[in-house]
Order: structure tokens, then C-alpha cells, then sequence
């Protein structure tokens, strides 16, 4: 195995009854990158980070994490990771403090340097006001940090975060990214799941799930200059009329409406696209003005999750 | 009307919900039915089939005449012959009979003399209803007793042993030991797996370096403590307010006692691995609970009860636990005496453990 990556699955699924919630998934994630998974819910994420730590048995397909087989050997791999659930699942009835302490016993920290370490953690996840105070009683954003703090306390080398974010306000978001960027730059690698596109577009790498599919994996940067599409930007007065008048249209893979702006999505092999953009917007008298701008990550979400009749050009 | 289709939709959202709660719609047919056939066969004040032993020294016509009496009476079942009143005596210490019979060798030359007791009936008090049953004895029609009538003392003579006063507290504290160590043991332990499974924590707990049996003794440990201390108070209170005494050892009743938890932590972990729900894991407790008071020989004297009952009776740990209380505390017996008892409550555990600990897997899948 290439000592660069930290984890290295092939072909992994996972059959739930009739239902394939990850379909031969194949991942390469190099050491100290934040590599995001990026899909709607139900696309395979959890189950996914599931199996990589080996909570789940797949039901075929390999994976290495760390250099460790899994679902082989789990057990040994299980001091060397943090994980992080999607529901926060520390102990509400236990203070901060006591918690961290818990997970510090748990984990056989060393015990001389507990206190320090503990302290230290206190410091970085802005927690030491709270460490007196019950886990349950605390916002979402200070659980968030809790979380965090214990999933690393024990120093982990991958950390996997499941929807970290999910439950949590903008700044506590953008706090906890810098807390992430911080830990990828000590070199720890990151795995973290997520349905933001501003978090898929911090991260280093990005794999997109669509039920259970990976359909995209790359820089979000490669993915954005690579979307097969081109992406017109749509100005109207009147963007529900706007996009009317372009759905229907057979070369126009999709047209999706942010406040009064539409982004239209046309496959590169039709030449000139704005022209089929202006001339369709004319046919039916909607007033506005179309350029051509660059992908967004949404864009390339958009059209790797497209069913494959709706590119019909 | 608003009113009307609201109390309705309230209504089918919870028989929906009730409906797939599988264990709790079971419950509401399995608890009155086992309600119902406990209480209508397995509780029978009517008792019979005592277990008794028949010491006969005189053996002579009319004694084996009497011993036929007595068995045709149906309230006695004749398991053991032996030869001394000491064999009567130790086996009743056991725990192996509640009535000894003793025929004295003068048996024919006693019938006669009417100041004197023929046959002395050894009962075990602790139980005042097997007491109050050796009475009646009393009171059986001999055809060969020909002044039954007219006899300064009466031909059996009963000889109650171990709580001659025939107060209840001497039978009901030590049964109640078993009763109240297996709802607590139980159910905490139950609750304690399932709240962590409720709450998300366990997804954490598996996901470190924790194993399975760790987690399981260590959460087990500490109720071992609170069920020896709740032994404790059960002990003092009963010896305070209710002169309740503990004749034998009182290490052999706490070693008694911690086979017993072992038994229903493991029972109890069990459960926590079947149940999904802290709801469930009470009701599966309280399902538990009926039987165990009322076949183990808590309520009603064990022989009493039809074969069936008892059967089910001496499946359940806490029947094999109330017999090793009653016998130490109220009998001087030493677990020697009851090792049944004792390999029981030993292989529940060791299997009940192995159960749980077989279903509770560090995956979720």
C-alpha cells in the first residue's frame, strides 16, 4: 500500500435488505488531507464512515486504513482514530470536564500528562469556561466542540466526522473548519461527511455520493473545471417565467433558481450556448440579461447527480 | 367536530405507534393471560403433597397402619424413610423435607397410654401456612385410636421448628431479599445498556478501544455493590423492626447473595441486548417479576403447587435464591447443605453472561 494514503477501499458496498447504501466505492485518501464526502442524505455517507472504522461489516469490497485490514482487525485500529457521530453522543449528564476525563481513561492516556492534555484541549475548543457545566445543558455549538475535543484528545492520526456540522450555527461552523485546518496541518487526516457545499469546498479532496455512487472525485477545484457543462448565469426580472422558458428546452441539462438569478447547465458539446439561452429567453418575452460564468461546486453537485436522460444533448 | 377528528387522529397515531412496538403489544395479551394462569392454578392455598420423611423406630402393625393414614391424607408425600429423628432433623435443615414424621419404638405401648404423645410430627415453622397444615394433621381420624376422644394428650404431637412463634416476617424477609435484589438488579442493568443505546452513547463507547466484555463487567461491577448494600439494609431493617435473625453464616448468605446478582446482571444484560427501549426493558422486568413472586416459594409453599408450577418454579433463579436465604437465615444450614441450589444460580449466571455477551458485538450491523 502506498504509505501516502491513509485509507484505501475497493470495490466497498454495503447491502442493507434491497437496498444497496454503498455500491463498489473505491477511495484513495492521502495522509493529512481533509477529504470530504459530499451528498444528499441517504447517499451512503454514514455508512461509509461506518465501515471504514468498522462499526459495519461490508458486505463486499476491502478497505486499509491505516495500514490496518478492515473489518478484519478493527480492534487495532481503533485507538489510532477519532470518530465523531452524527448525533451528539457524549454524556449529557456528566460535565465537560468529566467527559473529556472519561475519554481520556477510555483511550489509556497516559495518566501524567491527563491533566495537561485535558487543560490543553479546554483551551483550543473554547472550553474552559464550561468545563464545570453539563454536556447536556450546553448550545449546539459548545456540543460541537465537545465532540470534537474528545475525538482527538487522544491524538488520533484519521479523524472521521460524521455530519459534524449538521446541527450547528454559521459561526460555529466556520470556528470548527479553522479547528479542522488546524489538525490537518499537524498532520492528521480528516474525513468528514457533509451536505454544505461551502464546507465541500474548503476541503482538500471531495469524493460526491448519489445513492450510494461515488460520481465525482477530485479537487473541488478539478471538479469545478470539469463538469462537462458550461454554466450560464440568468438575470431576470422574472426568474420563474425565466425558467420556464428554459426547461423545456432539450439542450438544457437543468436550470435551478438562486433569488433572482438562474443557473442554466448545458452540456460542452453544444457550441454556443448563450446564444440558445438569449434566443429561448426572447421566444417567450422574458427580459434578461445571460453570461457565461464559471462552475460552482453546486453546479458540478448538480450535474454529477443529473440522471443520465436529462442530458439529452 | 374539530374537536372529534383531532381526539381521533390522536387516537390511531397511538395504536400505529403501539401496534409496532412488537413487545408491548405482545405484553398486552401475555400479562393478563400469565396473570390468569398463575394466579388461577399455580396459587392454591389448598396444599398439598408436603415433602416429608418418616423416621419409623417402632415399625410394628400399627405404626406402618399409621403411616398408610397419613399418606391417604394426600396433604403428605412420603420421599424418605430413615432410621433416626437426627436424620429427620438434618434433612430438614436442607431444606429436603417440611415435615418429619417420628415414630417412636414404643409407638403400640404409647397408643395406650393416653397421657403421652405416640407420634411427634417435626414441622418446619418457617413457613406458618406448612404449620398451620401440620395442625389439621392433628385432628386425623385413627380407628385404632380407640380413646381419641377422651386423651389427656393428644396421640401426634407437633414440634415446630425454627420459628415456633409461627410469625410471618420469619418466612416472608427472606424470600423478600430475593424479590427485591432481582427487580433492582434486573432492571438497572437493563436500563443502564438501553438508555446508552437510546442516547447515542454506545455508538461512541464501540468506537474506541473499549471491548465488550470491559464495558460489560464495568458497567455490572458497581450494582454488585449497590445489591450487596441493599442486602445490608434489608438485613438490619429485618433484624430491628421485625426480629427476623440470620442463624447461619453470614458470609455464606452474601456469597449466596452475589451468585444471585451475578445471575440477574446477566439476565438483565440479556435483556438490554433484546430490548430496544428503556419502556421494554421494564416491561420485559415486570413480565419477569410475576411468576418469580409467585412461583418461587415467596408467596406459597413451593409443594404446594401443581407439577407444572413447579417446574417453571425451578427454572427461575430466585427460587433456588429464597431457599438458600430461608435455609441459612432461619435453618443455621451452610450453602454445603443446598449445593442444587448453588450449581444452579452458578451455571445461570456463567450462561446468561456468555448469552448476553455473544449479542452484544462491537458493530452495529
Amino acid at each position: 500500500m502506498n504509505s501516502e494514503l491513509a485509507i484505501r477501499a475497493r470495490g466497498l458496498s454495503k447491502q442493507f435488505g434491497n437496498l444497496r447504501a454503498v455500491d463498489r466505492l473505491d477511495l484513495d485518501v492521502p495522509k493529512a488531507a481533509i477529504y470530504g464526502f459530499l451528498g444528499p442524505n441517504g447517499s451512503g455517507k454514514s455508512t461509509t464512515i461506518r465501515m471504514l472504522c468498522g462499526l459495519l461489516t461490508p458486505t463486499e469490497g476491502s478497505a486499509n486504513v491505516l495500514g490496518i485490514e478492515i473489518p478484519g482487525k478493527a480492534t487495532l485500529l481503533k485507538p489510532r482514530i477519532g470518530y465523531m457521530t452524527q448525533k451528539f453522543s457524549l454524556f449529557g449528564d456528566m460535565t465537560v470536564r468529566e467527559n473529556l476525563q472519561f475519554i481520556a481513561e477510555i483511550y489509556s492516556y497516559p495518566q501524567r500528562e491527563r491533566a495537561t492534555r485535558i487543560d490543553e484541549v479546554l483551551e483550543k475548543y473554547d472550553l474552559v469556561e464550561q468545563r464545570q457545566q453539563f454536556a447536556g445543558t450546553m448550545s449546539g455549538g459548545q456540543k460541537q466542540r465537545l465532540a470534537l475535543a474528545c475525538a482527538v484528545l487522544h491524538k488520533p492520526e484519521l479523524l472521521l466526522l460524521d455530519e459534524p456540522t449538521s446541527a450547528v450555527d454559521p459561526q460555529s461552523r466556520r470556528d470548527f473548519w479553522a479547528n479542522l485546518f488546524r489538525l490537518a496541518e499537524a498532520g492528521t487526516t480528516i474525513l468528514v461527511s457533509t451536505h454544505y457545499m461551502d464546507e465541500a469546498e474548503r476541503c482538500h479532496r471531495l469524493a460526491i455520493l448519489d445513492h450510494g455512487v461515488k460520481v465525482a472525485d477530485g479537487s473541488p477545484q478539478h471538479l469545478q473545471a470539469n463538469t462537462g457543462m458550461h454554466v450560464v448565469e440568468v438575470l431576470a426580472d422574472d426568474p420563474y417565467h425565466a425558467q420556464t422558458s428554459l426547461i423545456d428546452v432539450p439542450a438544457v441539462a437543468s436550470v435551478t433558481q438562486l433569488g433572482v438569478r438562474l443557473r442554466v447547465l448545458i452540456p460542452e458539446a453544444v457550441d454556443d450556448p448563450l446564444h440558445l439561452v438569449n434566443l429561448n429567453l426572447r421566444k417567450h418575452n422574458v427580459f434578461a440579461e445571460s453570461r457565461i460564468v464559471p462552475a460552482s461546486l453546486e453546479d458540478v453537485f448538480v450535474a454529477v447527480t443529473m440522471k443520465p436522460e436529462q442530458i439529452a444533448a | 367536530m374539530k374537536s372529534f377528528s383531532r381526539l381521533m387522529a390522536i387516537m390511531r397515531k397511538e395504536v400505529r405507534q403501539m401496534r409496532r412496538d412488537r413487545l408491548t403489544f405482545a405484553m398486552i395479551f401475555g400479562i393478563p393471560l400469565m396473570q390468569l394462569l398463575l394466579f388461577g392454578y399455580a396459587i392454591n392455598t389448598d396444599v398439598r403433597n408436603l415433602a416429608t420423611a418418616i423416621a419409623d423406630e417402632a415399625d410394628t402393625h400399627l405404626s406402618r397402619e399409621f403411616v398408610a393414614r397419613l399418606n391417604a391424607t394426600q396433604v403428605t408425600n412420603i420421599k424418605h424413610r430413615v432410621s433416626t429423628v437426627k436424620e429427620l432433623e438434618r434433612m430438614m435443615q436442607a431444606g429436603e423435607i417440611s415435615i418429619g414424621v417420628a415414630i417412636p419404638r414404643d409407638f403400640d405401648r404409647r397408643v395406650i397410654d393416653d397421657t403421652r404423645a405416640a407420634v411427634h410430627l417435626l414441622v418446619d415453622g418457617s413457613d406458618p401456612t406448612i404449620a398451620g397444615i401440620a395442625d389439621q394433621l392433628r385432628n386425623m381420624p385413627l380407628a385404632f385410636d380407640t380413646s381419641a376422644e377422651s386423651r389427656k394428650q393428644r396421640l401426634i404431637e407437633v414440634r415446630p421448628y425454627y420459628n415456633p412463634e409461627r410469625r410471618t416476617p420469619m418466612n416472608v424477609i427472606p424470600g423478600l431479599i430475593g424479590v427485591i435484589l432481582m427487580m433492582t438488579m434486573m432492571l438497572f442493568t437493563a436500563v443502564a445498556v438501553v438508555r446508552e443505546r437510546e442516547r447515542g452513547n454506545l455508538e461512541l463507547l464501540i468506537n474506541t478501544p473499549v471491548t465488550p466484555a470491559e464495558l460489560m463487567i464495568g458497567k455490572v461491577m458497581p450494582y454488585i455493590a449497590i445489591g450487596l448494600v441493599q442486602l445490608a439494609v434489608i438485613l438490619v431493617a429485618g433484624g430491628v423492626l421485625f426480629d427476623v435473625p440470620v442463624r447461619g453464616s453470614i458470609i455464606d448468605l452474601y456469597l449466596a447473595a452475589c451468585l444471585f446478582i451475578a445471575a440477574n446482571l446477566a439476565l438483565g444484560l440479556y435483556f438490554s441486548t433484546a430490548v430496544k427501549t428503556q419502556f421494554q426493558a421494564m416491561q420485559l422486568t415486570f413480565f419477569l417479576m410475576l411468576p418469580s413472586i409467585l412461583l418461587s416459594g415467596f408467596v406459597f409453599p413451593f409443594d404446594g403447587m401443581p407439577v407444572v408450577a413447579q417446574w417453571l418454579g425451578e427454572a427461575l433463579p430466585i427460587t433456588h435464591f429464597i431457599r438458600l436465604t430461608r435455609g441459612i437465615m432461619l435453618r443455621e444450614a451452610d450453602l454445603g447443605d443446598m449445593p442444587v441450589a448453588l450449581i444452579y444460580l452458578g451455571s445461570f449466571a456463567v450462561i446468561a453472561t456468555t448469552a448476553a455477551a455473544l449479542r452484544f458485538s462491537k458493530r452495529l450491523d
